[in-house]
């Protein structure tokens, strides 16, 4: 139920980040979400992709130093309150939410975040007890691609 | 008087003349000098007479100045193994004066003078001082560093034997640095370049002109610069700026300096015997090509050195100086043999910076040091790439990297050094070896 997600170190300097970006559209690797965490001299670059194996291969060719992490991707209904609801089982569970972001769009009435948990399997078994879905990366790229 | 000196020297110091003794009889000199300075250094110290026996040279051996290339290096380890008064070539109740480099990595190296090698060392300075159009009547203002650190106390008695009004302010203070220089009239300063630099930006803060003011001469020593430094700093400060050589293995201050041709440094080889050595082989290069200085001291009693490999790059100038004096002249120091640097007066080595970014959890062997110069002070930058082993998906692992890494690079070096993270493989290789050190700051500002 986990999805893999990419992560670059970046230097903070003009045109770090198209060059990673270039290189997987050159090879039809397509971004699904990204998000990028800075500080004054560095980022580091998150990606779900649509091929992670392909594009981890490719950028570490290409010099990258490239992290794959496993994280969560959970559906949450689009209305008031419905973030609110899913952290509430992380919260009685004590799973500790590292950093976490959203899918550029939604599907339907819910939108998908993706979550990078200290405990990504306990989180899993929480959520889906609470009945919250657990999205995984086939269905998450089927989905959005419709 | 009259004659070709008089553009340069409109005076010259008693103790210069020195300075314009003819060749043959200067060999002479340092011939008779070498020879006792070698039969005291085999008779006193244990480590020039192991060397030398192995060697199976012994003093009398040497019967000219050509001999000396039978004779073993010394180099600055042999000073720290023999720390503090092993390398002593008199009792100790004779020595008058102790003073110690600044070492990062262990123990110091210490030197010694008596009496007479003070009065040496003085003569230089004062000769030093001369070659550079000052003497009595000039209000010298002496920044360097008072203490261990030989520059203060060799450039204090050496004004003052010249007979010039000594201040001695020592370094640091900017602000009453440039009233002092203000209202004592002050005509010259001795201090470092970059130092001078920062004093020029703080003076014009101040809202005072220091062309405007008396000042007319720097002499400045104790780390490398550039001649397009010296253009800046005579533009800006209306002054003229001399490059002096000196260390404190030798002497101090005072092995060497510019006269007022700036065509290269005259070494006072009365005393102190100049060879440009090739680094690796350690033969004698052709004259006028670059290689190590080596310098052998002819007068100190105390403490004297054997073929003393300085680790500084120069070479001699070819032919002879318009100021008339006889002294050989070396070029201004372009770099050391080694890849030693100095900074803010600390030497370091890349070696114990590497080995700080090591002591650090997670191998980090791709790393450069870039030395800069920001408003006259050295700033010490180091690139660490980041590779698989420590790369994170979060920041707060990389800034804890970050601020371990400039933490143990502190603790090691005892400086203030700017850690930045860079993208692997960003740190040039040439021939698949990364270059370690960067050092920016012999550029233009």
């Amino acid at each position: 139920m986990k999805i893999h997600q990419l992560s670059l170190f970046l230097e903070n300097t003009p045109g770090q980040l198209a060059e990673p970006c270039r290189l997987l559209a050159k090879v039809g690797v397509n971004i699904r979400t990204l998000t990028l965490a800075d500080t004054e001299e560095f980022g580091i670059l998150r990606l779900i992709v649509s091929d992670w194996e392909k594009g981890a291969q490719l950028l570490r060719e290409a010099g990258y130093v490239v992290n794959v992490t496993e994280v969560v991707a959970v559906e949450v209904p689009d209305r008031p309150g419905g973030l609110v609801e899913l952290l509430g089982v992380f919260e009685k569970a004590g799973i500790n939410i590292e950093y976490m972001y959203a899918f550029t769009f939604g599907h339907g009435d819910t939108a998908v975040l993706i979550f990078r948990l200290n405990n990504p399997d306990a989180a899993i078994e929480q959520l889906q007890a609470a009945g919250i879905n657990v999205v995984g990366s086939t269905e998450v790229y089927s989905r959005i691609e419709k | 008087m009259t004659g070709i000196y008089d553009d340069y020297s409109p005076e010259i110091h008693p103790a210069s003349a020195m300075d314009y003794v003819p060749v043959p009889q200067m060999r002479e000199l340092q011939l008779g000098r070498l020879r006792a300075t070698l039969s005291r250094a085999y008779k006193h110290v244990e480590l020039y007479r192991q060397r030398m026996d192995e060697r199976n040279v012994s003093p009398e051996d040497i019967r000219t100045m050509s001999d000396l290339a039978r004779l073993p290096f010394t180099v600055k380890a042999d000073l720290r193994d023999s720390y503090p008064f092993g390398l002593f070539a008199c009792p100790l109740e004779e020595v008058v004066r102790l003073h110690a480099s600044s070492g990062t990595t262990g123990k110091p190296i210490v030197v010694a003078y008596t009496q007479q090698d003070l009065a040496v060392w003085t003569d230089a300075m004062v000769r030093m001082f001369a070659a550079c159009g000052l003497s009595r009547g000039d209000i010298i203002q002496n920044a360097y560093g008072y203490g261990l650190f030989t520059g203060g106390l060799g450039a204090h008695y050496g004004a003052e034997a010249l007979g010039a009004t000594v201040i001695p302010i020592s370094g640091g203070n900017t602000d009453r640095q440039i009233m002092v220089m203000k209202d004592f009239k002050v005509t010259a300063i001795c201090c470092t370049p970059t130092y001078f630099l920062h004093l020029l930006d703080r003076a014009a803060d101040m809202g005072v002109d220091v062309r405007e003011l008396p000042l007319r001469v720097g002499v400045f020593g104790a780390e490398p610069w550039s001649d397009s430094l010296r253009r800046h700093i005579e533009t800006a400060g209306g002054i003229k700026a001399y490059d002096i050589y000196g260390l404190s293995e030798i002497t101090g201050p005072g092995v060497g300096g510019e006269c007022r041709c700036q065509a290269g440094l005259h070494i006072f080889e009365d005393h102190f015997y100049p060879e440009i050595i090739d680094p690796d082989s350690g033969k004698p290069v052709l004259e006028g090509e670059e290689g190590e200085l080596v310098l052998t001291t002819l007068s100190k009693v105390a403490m004297p050195m054997l073929r003393y490999r300085t680790r500084d790059i120069s070479s001699f100038v070819p032919g002879s100086c318009p100021c008339g004096r006889t002294l050989r002249r070396i070029r201004r120091i372009s770099r050391r043999s080694d890849d030693m640097f100095t900074i803010r007066g600390v030497n370091v080595f890349p070696s114990q910076v590497e080995s700080a970014l090591l002591a650090v959890e997670g191998a980090l062997p791709h790393y450069q040091i870039i030395l800069t110069r920001d408003e006259g002070l050295d700033q010490m930058e180091v690139h660490v790439e980041v590779t698989q082993p420590v790369s994170s998906d979060k920041v707060g692992a990389l800034e804890s990297l970050h601020n371990k890494l400039a933490h143990s690079l502190n603790q090691t070096l005892g400086l203030r050094v700017k850690v930045r993270l860079v993208g692997p493989q960003t740190i040039n290789r040439s021939e698949g070896k990364a270059q370690r050190l960067i050092d920016r700051r012999n550029l233009e500002q």
